[in-house]
């Protein structure tokens, strides 16, 4: 199963590697991860997404919580959650396809951030299951280059994730 | 800053060896009597003799390396004692921080290279940090779960000619690490409720009572229920080896009878061990009917390979006091009857199989035989250092072990070469203590050059060479598992270890026959003040067993060359 973890790790050098070290040292899959630090400066947070069993999900916080550096670990999954990711996608765009790719990038809510008269770069925010579906959509159109950010989550309602 | 911190942390030795990056705090060293530096050899000896004294003290010990070879001599010794949880401090030496990054003489990224294997690391950049660094250092290897913690300094960091404040920290805090002090009150309540409703229970207890002082809680436990109590290679010490509710280690090499209990019975107290495989053999036909109580001061520990029923994650000492008073004032008692049963069924196990090896009418002498010689010799009281192979296992099988903190042994590194260095560090702390090495003509020649450390320390550690002039342990399982063809397990070119003991300046004897032994032995640690390198020719083709069989359950076992259960 697909599962969202979000960690507040101190801001320090050294700690993001152990967070990424202990991943590919116990085996477990990374599929993304963003990082950057949080209002206070000494703190950063982490989202990593991974899949796993229930046993494979409980190690893996398990370990993350015995890190030093680690603050705060919490699966999102567990509970209501919002999901962010950031997509940029530079398009081949010319002739028919211009305006098919402008038609589908207002459909999913995408914005077209850089024009050239050969190439759209369309902006689209949302769970990664939306942007995957809007590289399907796209259809026969030609992708150059795409950039994700990777996931960023938060809990809804009035839960927080603070030291 | 550096040398002046240790002191204020109440470090009195420190093994080292010195190098370019740390010649700065080698002439701090030298400009003071407080704490004493000690040379070794090789690096990888100093990690081992610092840990060794942690493992015989509890408290974290500490080794002093230089950047580039000095650091990765001690990659091996910081491995060790982290599979094992074992505290220590290993400060190395960097290059200069402007240099860093740059492919600098002696340069190499500790920090990288040693981060699977520690449970924190530091590297410096005020030197202003030193102190406060060195008492979290301490405070982290020697809390919660223990283990190494390196602390990186790069050479600008020592320089005398900078002058700080210096203040040695009272307290530490972080407030990412707050290891739990007792254990889940409820969780407890239940388990002991378990615990006394069962029927054929074992208390089956590793290294977390060792490193975690709960030897006498343990003993206390088990004595109020006469539960049977196997132990781990790690937690041997942990319960009496002669008493009479102790059935023996368990696992791979473990007694026929502990195995057996394990595997047939109805409820397991597993305290400070974490179902390694060389314990578990096939987890998916570990014991089929056993109700599980997991006592962990790990969460990550609990439920990694076998599921447990009551989860308690707490220190072994908290956690244990607080169910012998449970059962103390407990209405519900232990089923005598069932118990009695449990324990007639376990001593027919024994009587059956129980501590046995062959003998034949030569005047070959059998490893085991050397070992129960050396338990006799020193009254299971000696603190008794491995290496690794079959010698290890004979020791853990054969050594009756009374006390804890007594077997030192690198049970999951398996780092051969441990031996040596580890009885070094225990002697030096323990200077009238009976200090054995089992060691094989292996393991031996992997830190033999601290035999002139020995000499300048005046370390008169017994070295018990159990010389089968083969790498026993390999053999073995090419034996049993590759048509006994022995690829490269064979030594040919064995030194004369008692001319080269005697270069060293130590004592040398060599012992070939069984009725010789005792005396020898008692001749070797008759001599106080004198390293005894005893090389005792046993013979070649004796395996360990039990030995499980692999992939089965617990109970299927080889118990000789042509007998399996
Ligand atoms: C550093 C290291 N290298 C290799 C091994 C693999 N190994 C385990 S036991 C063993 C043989 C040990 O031989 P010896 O010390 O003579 O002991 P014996 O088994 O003969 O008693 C070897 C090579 C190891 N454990 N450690
Ligand atoms: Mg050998």
């Amino acid at each position: 199963m697909r599962r969202i973890i979000s960690v507040l790790l101190e801001n320090e050098p050294g700690a993001l590697s152990r967070v990424v070290g202990l991943f590919s040292q116990r085996n477990y899959n990374i599929e993304s991860l963003t990082v950057a630090p949080t209002d206070d400066a000494t703190l950063s947070r982490l989202t990593v997404t991974t899949v796993g069993d229930d046993r494979v999900i409980e190690q893996i916080t398990k370990h993350l919580n015995k890190l030093i550096d680690v603050v705060k670990v919490v699966d999102l999954t567990e509970g209501e959650h919002i999901e962010r990711e950031l997509m940029m996608i530079k398009l081949k765009a010319s002739g028919a396809a211009r305006a098919e790719i402008k038609r589908t990038a207002d459909i999913f809510r995408g914005q077209i951030i850089d024009v050239t008269p050969n190439t759209y770069t369309v902006q689209l925010i949302g769970a990664s299951d939306k942007l995957d579906a809007f590289i399907s959509a796209l259809g026969t159109a030609t992708i150059m280059e795409v950039v994700r950010s990777g996931v960023s989550g938060i809990a809804r309602g009035e839960k927080t994730l603070s030291p | 800053m550096v040398v002046r911190a240790l002191h204020d942390e109440g470090v009195k030795y420190i093994y080292g060896y010195p190098g370019g990056a740390l010649l700065h705090v080698y002439d701090a060293l030298f400009r003071q009597e407080d704490v004493q530096h000690i040379l070794v050899r090789h690096e990888q000896a100093a990690t081992h003799m610092a840990d060794a004294y942690a493992r015989a003290t509890g408290k974290a010990g500490v080794a002093l390396v230089t950047s580039g070879p000095g650091a990765t001599n001690a990659v091996t010794g910081i491995a060790t004692a982290y599979m094992d949880s074992i505290p220590m401090v290993v400060i190395t030496g960097q290059v200069m921080s402007h240099l860093i990054g740059e492919d600098a003489f002696q340069e190499t990224d500790m920090m990288g290279i040693s981060r699977p294997i520690v449970k924190h690391s530091f590297s410096v950049s005020r030197a202003e940090d030193i102190p406060a660094i060195i008492k979290k250092a301490f405070h982290i290897a020697q809390s919660g779960r223990p283990g190494p913690v390196v602390v990186d300094i790069p050479k600008d960091m020592t320089s005398p000619t900078e002058r700080y404040e210096y203040e040695y920290p009272k307290t530490v805090k972080l407030r990412s690490y707050s290891p739990v002090t007792r254990g889940h009150s409820g969780q407890i309540k239940k388990a002991t409720d378990l615990l006394l409703a069962a029927k054929r229970p074992v208390l089956y207890t590793g290294g977390g009572v060792i490193m975690g002082n709960a030897s006498a809680e343990l003993i206390q436990l088990a004595r109020m229920l006469n539960y049977p109590v196997t132990n781990t290679l790690m937690g041997l010490g942990g319960f009496p080896g002669t008493d009479r509710q102790f059935i023996g280690m368990l696992g791979m090499h473990g007694s026929y009878e502990a195995n057996m209990a394990m595997h047939h019975s109805d409820l397991i107290l597993a305290v400070g061990a974490r179902f390694d495989d060389r314990v578990t053999n096939g987890l998916d036909k570990f014991c089929p009917t056993a109700k599980i109580i997991h006592i962990d001061i790990d969460p990550a520990s609990i439920s990694k390979t076998v599921k447990a029923d009551i989860p308690i994650v707490g220190p072994a000492q908290a956690v244990l006091a607080e169910m012998i008073e449970l059962v103390g004032a407990s209405k519900k008692q232990p089923d005598a009857a069932a118990i009695k049963t449990w324990w007639d069924q376990i001593d027919e196990w024994r009587t059956r199989h129980g501590g046995r090896y062959r003998t034949d009418d030569s005047d070959k002498m059998k490893p085991q035989q050397v070992i129960e010689m050396l338990s006799k010799v020193t009254n299971g009281d000696a603190y008794v250092c491995s290496d690794v192979g079959q010698h290890q296992m004979f020791a853990a099988q054969y050594y009756k072990f009374n006390k804890p903190n007594r077997w030192i042994n690198s049970g999951g590194l398996g780092t051969m070469g441990f031996g040596l260095p580890a009885a070094m560090g225990v002697q030096m702390n323990f200077p009238d203590a009976d200090v054995a090495c089992v060691t094989g003509e292996g393991s031996i020649q992997m830190n033999i050059q601290e035999l002139s450390t020995c000499k300048q320390y005046d370390l008169p550690v017994k070295i018990i060479n159990l010389n089968n002039q083969s790498l026993g342990m390999v053999r073995q399982w090419q034996d049993m598992n590759y048509e006994s063809r022995h690829s490269h397990s064979y030594m040919k070119s064995l030194p004369d270890f008692v001319k080269l003991a005697e270069a060293y300046g130590h004592v040398g004897m060599k012992v070939e026959k069984y009725s010789d032994l005792e005396a020898a032995m008692r001749e070797a640690f008759a001599m106080k003040d004198r390293l005894v390198f005893m090389d005792i020719y046993v013979d070649q083709f004796e395996h360990v067993y039990p030995m499980q069989v692999p992939r089965g359950s617990m109970r299927d076992m080889w118990l000789t060359k042509t007998e399996r259960t």
